[in-house]
């Protein structure tokens, strides 16, 4: 390789990733990943409700679901995303302490999420509920058990974040590498907002 | 820096306040609050008088309330609303297609089930 070439190539590197739009282009591949999301959530989340009241054999919506349990599941979630903002807001403000701070508590509330729905999957065992038991508790565990390891894999990528903020490898400049996660994190909160009511909430209002 | 570059941190600095997003959490916590108390008080209405009302229009409020969530937490907490606005056309767009697959999942479950299709009950 000629050292024209390579120097071509150093010039890449550190060039913005350019778009066609005022935009950077991880940024919108996040937002591109984002909706092609929405598209398999909408499947788990219709297949669900088609299934919910197939469970003849085997315990069902009301038999198992406790709401006081998930709903404190979704107001740390809730808090998570409003956390994870104040992190980025620290983060572009140049605030080290604040991003840290806001970022910690994000990483907790995806540890404590994440444990409660192990916590609930582990109950629904015990009360005869598997993943094969009937169609009800398939589509549920399908459902759930995605949104779950979305959230397991958010809380990985924020840990790794909170990494390089110790490190003092998110000033200002680089503070999109914290939105691009942000972004992941709060579609992942948003996804629950849609499960918690018609999952939980109307499962066991239907007669 | 580039054109692209300022354009960028033009977008951020619109960014919303720390107060703002404060107030977004309370909203988004009261909302689900009200969730849950829809669900405590429709669970046990009779099918008269105001919760006779909350019980039979359940569902729809619910999901009136998680729309409005939903909304919150996009336009705000994911910067849709200060960002450029070609982002708000690809979320809306993948939006658009969920509520499409959602249709055609209902549609393709329902009738399948009485299979209208095989019986030739839609002649």
């Amino acid at each position: 390789m000629t050292a024209a070439v390579l120097d071509h190539d150093s010039a890449h590197a550190h060039e913005e990733h350019r778009t066609s739009l005022p935009i950077n282009s991880r940024k919108l591949a996040m937002w591109t990943f984002i909706g092609s999301e929405c598209l398999l959530f909408a499947s788990l989340i219709t297949n669900f409700v088609i299934y919910r009241g197939s469970h003849a054999k085997g315990p069902g919506p009301k038999d198992v679901f406790e709401v006081p349990l998930v709903t404190a599941g979704t107001a740390v979630l809730l808090f998570s995303s409003f956390f994870i903002v104040m992190a980025l807001n620290g983060a572009q403000a140049g605030n080290r302490k604040k991003l840290m701070t806001w970022l910690s508590l994000t990483v907790l509330c995806g540890v404590f999420f994440v444990g409660m729905q192990v916590y609930e999957f582990t109950g629904f065992m015990h009360k005869g509920m598997g993943y094969s038991t009937n169609l009800f508790a398939s589509s549920f565990f399908t459902l759930t058990g995605f949104h779950g390891t979305h959230v397991a894999i958010g809380t990985l990528w924020n840990i790794t974040l909170l990494k390089d903020a110790y490190k003092g490898r998110i000033p200002p400049s680089k503070s999109l590498n914290l939105e691009i996660a942000a972004l992941y994190w709060h579609f992942v909160d948003v996804v629950w907002i849609i499960i918690f009511p018609v999952v939980y909430l109307m499962s066991l209002f239907a007669k | 820096m580039s054109t692209q570059t300022a354009a960028h941190g033009a977008h951020e600095q619109k960014h919303a306040s720390g107060a703002k997003y404060v107030q977004i959490a309370i909203i988004l916590f009261v909302l689900t609050a009200l969730e849950v108390l829809l669900y405590e008080v429709s669970h046990e209405a009779g099918p008269d008088g105001f919760y006779g009302f909350l019980a039979a229009h359940f569902v729809g409020i619910l999901l009136f309330l998680s729309a409005l969530k939903f909304w919150f937490v996009a336009m705000f907490y994911m910067h849709l609303k200060s960002d450029i606005k070609v982002l708000q056309w690809v979320f809306g767009f993948s939006l658009m297609i969920a509520v499409i697959v959602i249709c055609a999942l209902f549609v393709l479950f329902t009738y399948n089930r009485t299979l209208w299709w095989a019986t030739g009950a839609w002649k």
